[in-house]
């Protein structure tokens, strides 16, 4: 009896691995959120926007897949020509604790979506709803604001700053002097 | 009952020798890399069966002569155990010989494929990409310099250098027909010289594990007489062909407003994208999605309206278009020839 149990155990131990993570890469709306009105002033309450409606925050910013192809659009969609990686350059840098508009994964995809005065341009149409998010995300994790089980955590090229999971975690020691 | 089961036995051996013969395979070579290589394989795989079946017959002999085995272990036979020994020595001398010889051959056979590019005019550049393969074409004018895309157009009859790299994962790259396979390494570049001996399309495919779609990333090799490919690589060079119909324009248009124009490049438009493949001429091309599907104006329609249905995990996303921006798109792209 007990080499059977044995064995029903190790087999169902072994099928676990079968299980693999569901990627949703067909969204219902690829442009879901078109309803909301452009912004016209900078002057928002505490600097933040309320949510739009279909909120992909809480699903995608602790998502390993959904943080690389955040990493992966981020070069793919030359970002670093005006924040250089994160650092910063023309635009502000990425990799502080410094928001101007509000560090939540909303006011970043409104950031994304719609722009910002003094060059962020709008990407409305040209970038696929569930992408801004995921860029949103890989946003955030660049200053420690992703667990780092989830980070990414190497560069398909030359290494230009630790990887984003080894970034100190932006809730306890992220603080710069 | 028997003779039924040979035929099928029959049967199924003739279909799978099927799978030896076409525009994919190491055993019907079209090139001097791929006949050294086939020739090898032959020889190998016939030396190899001579040898099991003497070791066969070597153990089969002890059983089928076992009456005469069953001496008496305890008498001493010094002239038996002298006749045993030098069979072992002759075994041991022979293995030896055989595989000294093989390694010999691999080696000078590999002697000769390096040779075949060594006079080669023509260099380019294969990028391999998570799952298409990026083809540049290079050339001391840069104004001829070209980019394209999963098909390789070569001259047949010339030996043509390829630089392999890759920018994410490491992909191989492998044409049955023409030679053996190399891997695109990123931050690395692999040489590898190709020759075909006859016009001809060739299919390639990555041989190396890639992701998810790593088996839908297939390649031709398209062989031509120098002028008809020096006529392919001067249309290639030309800016995209101006949309004629209301459709098509609006189409060219609206690539340019959708998310098409992040990613994708259009000689002669402000599309630049360098991430995905150049639909400059997407339409003289013949397949779609590194071989996936055939080009035609149902396929083009079929992939950008659900590209993660035909090859889920690729990089290509869906997009939110209405059914006529989407028709506009296609007719478009359809006279990107």
């Amino acid at each position: 009896m007990r080499p059977v149990i044995a064995l029903l155990l190790s087999a169902s131990l072994a099928l676990a691995a079968c299980q693999r993570e569901e990627r949703d890469t067909r969204p219902q709306s690829a442009l879901g959120s078109g309803e909301r009105p452009t912004p016209v002033t900078t002057l928002e309450p505490g600097g933040q926007r309320p949510s739009p409606t279909d909120n992909k925050a809480a699903s995608f910013e602790a998502n390993a897949f959904h943080l690389s192809e955040g990493k992966r659009l981020f070069g793919w969609f030359n970002c670093s020509g005006c924040h250089a990686n994160g650092g910063g350059g023309m635009g502000p840098a990425l990799m502080d604790e410094k928001w101007i508009y509000g560090d939540s994964m909303e006011s970043i995809h409104a950031t994304i979506r719609d722009g910002r005065p003094n060059g962020m341009p709008s990407f409305r149409d040209k970038i696929p709803d569930d992408q801004i998010w995921e860029l949103a995300a890989f946003v955030r994790s660049l200053s420690g604001n992703a667990p780092s089980s989830a980070a990414p955590s190497r560069n398909d090229d030359m290494m230009v700053h630790p990887s984003e999971n080894r970034m100190p975690d932006a809730a306890t020691l992220g603080k710069s002097p | 009952m028997k003779h039924r089961a040979s035929i099928a036995f029959a049967t199924a051996i003739a279909l799978l020798l099927q799978g030896c013969a076409g525009w994919q395979s190491a055993l019907d070579p079209k090139g001097p890399a791929a006949s050294e290589l086939a020739w090898l394989i032959w020889f190998f795989t016939g030396l190899c069966a001579v040898v099991w079946v003497l070791v066969m017959i070597a153990l089969a002999m002890p059983l089928l002569m076992r009456s005469r085995l069953h001496a008496d272990p305890l008498v001493l036979d010094a002239g038996a155990d002298n006749r045993k020994l030098r069979v072992v020595m002759i075994a041991v001398g022979l293995t030896a010989v055989i595989l000294v010889g093989l390694t010999l051959l691999s080696f000078f056979a590999n002697r000769t494929l390096a040779a075949i590019g060594s006079d080669a005019a023509l260099t380019i550049r294969v990028t391999g990409h998570q799952w298409w393969w990026e083809v540049r074409y290079e050339d001391a004018t840069p104004s001829r310099i070209l980019t394209t895309a999963n098909e390789i157009h070569i001259p047949a009859g010339e030996p043509v250098r390829l630089l392999l790299t890759s920018t994410d994962v490491i992909h191989s790259f492998w044409v049955p027909s023409l030679s053996g396979k190399l891997d695109l390494i990123p931050g690395r570049m692999n040489v590898l010289d190709i020759k075909a001996d006859k016009p001809g399309i060739y299919r390639g495919q990555c041989a190396e594990f890639c992701g998810a779609q790593h088996a839908n990333m297939g390649t031709f090799i398209i062989a031509e007489p120098r002028a008809k490919f020096d006529a392919w690589w001067n249309d290639q060079l030309q800016p995209a062909a101006a949309p004629t119909s209301d459709e098509a324009k609006a189409g060219g248009e609206l690539f340019l407003k959708r998310p098409c124009v992040m990613c994708h490049k259009i000689g002669g438009t402000p599309a630049g994208g360098t991430v995905a493949p150049d639909l400059t001429h997407v339409a003289s091309r013949q397949t779609l999605a590194a071989g996936t599907l055939m080009m035609s104006r149902g396929n083009l329609a079929t992939w950008i309206a659900d590209p993660q249905g035909v090859k889920p995990g690729s990089h290509m996303p869906v997009v939110d278009l209405s059914g006529d921006e989407l028709n506009a798109i296609v007719a478009y792209l359809e006279g990107l020839k």
